[in-house]
């Protein structure tokens, strides 16, 4: 049975059919990318299956559960986490308090206990500790542990996010665009990550992507869209080669 | 001076209130300090025990706009609220003393969330507005609901007895507010390092990411409220008995601004700063009717070289100038933007500049701390 499942997605802004009729299955260990021109509708999907939006029609299949009306914090709850394509790090903060907001979804204190900060919260408060310490070590944070976000270089803050992420214990992990502004050094460190999460922590990957070269060497399965609709699905090669995508490139 | 390195073996460590054993050292110091002021310089109880109340206040509205970036310009009003069912419920009830302190907190508490429930669909400014609507009906409520506020006739307050104790002198009251205050900070500082205040400065930075994460920015928006108009409350109670008198008049707007200056100058985001702003605007109107007198001394002095009568009018002139009423707001309004522009760090970040300065001297660098303009994420409008 597949891990994740959209089905006939469809969103509306306004006048404007920014997703149209999308549906893809996403298998348990598989790392699937959605490519596509700019403002072809990607990170409208992924709004959509982060529940920041609500879809005009369409729904939504999570480990066999529907999440189409679950509110957006409950969606991490469930195991699923994302990273922005912009970068939503928490600035002000330190990168371990940005990790420990990761821990928010396995929260159990409550809030009179942390009030007094009872024994019972210092111990939850280290088991978040551990969990984040284990998520920096896998990624190699730990000369920017104590840093402010703010402080950090742009590709350290990809990185960042993404460890943000895998803090909340995700089964499946969103990338929006994780080479976007990253040299070609740090690309390809983050095409060993994503493999690192894959195979390392068995996390199933839904990534949206520009580079191709990254698209081929970490993908399973690839789904082109164009103003929002699905074009082509198949292997990295396969969609490459596709004419429609082809033809969606280059402007037709 | 040499760069100090703190050995972390734990991540225990990392969890207590203080940053180190030197931190705590210096506030245990400082606390030590506190106490024995009194015998001291007893002059000054009066006014510092004013110090602490504000120090309340500043902590009430750093929690909210510093650490959760909700911008109110109403908080006078829970002060109010706090005040007055305080002094209903000890006076008028004939209720024990600290249950009319807790029911203040409680109702404040309550009227917190009625207000936190419209920020759920508010950002930035129109907060703010809302707040400030929020404020101006509570006034016109304290006004009019006389058989319980007394309306403009006011309200005398006597002196607190607690637990059957008689706490009518100025020193007695100073230890009660200071241990008001440390009591908040602690509870301040307890949520602040455990997920809910992560929570809070989640949602000031980037809601989005907060609740992609698993954050009901519903439940924490309401629940910075409420504990923010919590505190104002237990405030509101102490601060009844410190000024005598309760009056519609006393919980105006004037005053909601003077807590945003508190936590602007003081620094956002810092319990620091909180405490940095209550000293500061607590000086304020000292310093204010200082200048009332002197400046038009000084102004005068500088003008009589042209003349005898030049003299004489410049200081007539601008003696009625500063002595016109409406000054203070536009005051509180300047110092508000030119902190907000030249010092958006507040007097706590220029105290941790020096800091740096001394402890890496020669080798700080201007840059470290590079403007960042980005402070407050949530009032960017997209
Ligand atoms: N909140 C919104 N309101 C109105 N229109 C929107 C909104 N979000 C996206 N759109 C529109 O929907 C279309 C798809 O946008 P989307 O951001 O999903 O594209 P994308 O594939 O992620 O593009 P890019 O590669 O540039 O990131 C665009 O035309 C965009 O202008
Ligand atoms: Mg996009």
């Amino acid at each position: 049975m597949s891990l994740f499942a959209a089905d006939g997605l469809v969103m509306d802004f306004g006048g404007l059919r920014a997703v149209d009729g999308v549906s893809f299955q996403i298998e348990p260990g598989e790392v699937f990318t959605i490519i596509g021109p700019n403002g072809a509708g990607k990170t409208t999907i992924f709004n959509l299956v982060s529940r920041i939006y609500e879809p005009t029609a369409g729904r939504l299949i999570f480990d066999g559960e529907d999440i189409t009306r679950v509110p957006p914090h409950e969606v991490a709850r469930r195991g699923i986490a994302r990273t922005f394509q912009n970068i939503e790090l928490f600035e002000h903060a330190t990168v371990l308090q940005n990790l420990l907001l990761g821990r928010h979804a396995h929260k159990r204190s409550r809030f009179v206990e942390e009030l007094l900060f009872l024994p019972s919260v210092r111990a939850l408060e280290l088991e978040h500790r551990e969990a984040v310490e284990r998520v920096i070590d896998f990624l190699d944070l730990q000369p920017h542990r104590d840093n402010l976000v703010v402080n950090l270089a742009y590709g350290v803050r990809k990185v960042v996010e993404m460890a943000r992420a895998l803090c909340t214990r995700p089964r499946l992990l969103l990338l929006d665009e994780p080479s976007s502004g990253l040299s070609v050094e740090e690309t390809e460190d983050m095409a060993f990550w994503i493999q690192d999460i894959r195979t390392v922590l068995g996390v199933t990957v839904l990534m949206v992507e520009h580079d191709m070269s990254l698209v081929s060497s970490v993908s399973d399965r690839v789904l082109a869209v164009n103003y929002g609709r699905p074009i082509a699905l198949g292997t990295a090669r396969e969609v490459q080669e596709h004419p429609d995508v082809i033809k969606a490139y280059l402007g037709g | 001076m040499s760069v100090r390195f703190v050995f972390k073996t734990s991540y225990d460590q990392d969890l207590g209130i203080f940053r180190d054993d030197v931190q705590r050292n210096w506030y245990l110091a400082l606390l030590v300090g506190l106490l024995v002021l009194p015998l001291l310089i007893p002059a000054y109880v009066v006014d510092v025990s004013l110090v602490f109340i504000y120090g309340l206040c500043g902590l009430s509205l750093m929690v909210l706009a510093g650490y959760t970036g909700l911008v109110s310009l109403g908080h006078a009003a829970f002060l109010g609220i706090g005040a007055y069912t305080h002094v209903y419920v000890v006076h008028d009830l004939g209720l024990p003393w600290v249950v009319g302190v807790a029911l203040a907190c409680v109702v404040t508490a309550a009227v917190g969330v009625l207000v936190g429930l419209p920020a759920l669909r508010m950002t930035g400014v129109y907060l703010s507005i809302a707040t400030l609507a929020f404020a101006l009906i509570i006034q016109e409520a304290l006004t009019r609901w006389e058989r319980v506020t007394g309306g403009l006739k006011g309200k005398a307050v006597e002196k607190p007895v607690v637990f059957g104790v008689h706490l009518g002198g100025d020193t007695a009251f100073y230890f009660l507010c200071l241990a008001f205050l440390i009591a908040g900070l602690w509870l301040t500082g307890n949520l602040l390092r455990a997920p809910t205040g992560r929570a809070w400065v989640a949602i000031r930075d980037s809601e989005i990411a907060a609740q992609s994460m698993g954050v009901n920015l519903a439940v924490y928006k309401t629940s910075a409220f409420a504990y923010s108009a919590a505190l104002m409350g237990v405030a509101g109670a102490l601060f009844a008995h410190k000024i005598g008198f309760l009056a519609p008049d006393i919980f105006t707007v004037l005053l909601s601004i003077q807590f945003l200056l508190m936590v602007v100058v003081g620094g956002l985001g810092s319990l620091h700063g909180a405490l940095f702003g209550a000293v500061f605007v607590a000086l304020l109107p000292v310093a204010i009717s200082q200048a009332r007198d002197s400046i038009p001394v000084w102004l005068s002095a500088i003008a009589s070289p042209f003349g005898k009568e030049a003299g004489a009018a410049t200081f007539l002139a601008v003696d009625q100038f500063v002595k016109k009423p409406g000054l203070e707001p536009g005051l509180f309004g300047v110092i508000l933007v030119l902190f907000i522009l030249f010092e958006p760090l507040g007097i706590y970040g220029r105290w941790r500049k020096i800091q740096l300065y001394f402890s890496t001297f020669p080798l700080y660098k201007r840059a470290t701390f590079r403007r960042q303009k980005t402070y407050m994420r949530s009032e960017r409008l997209r």
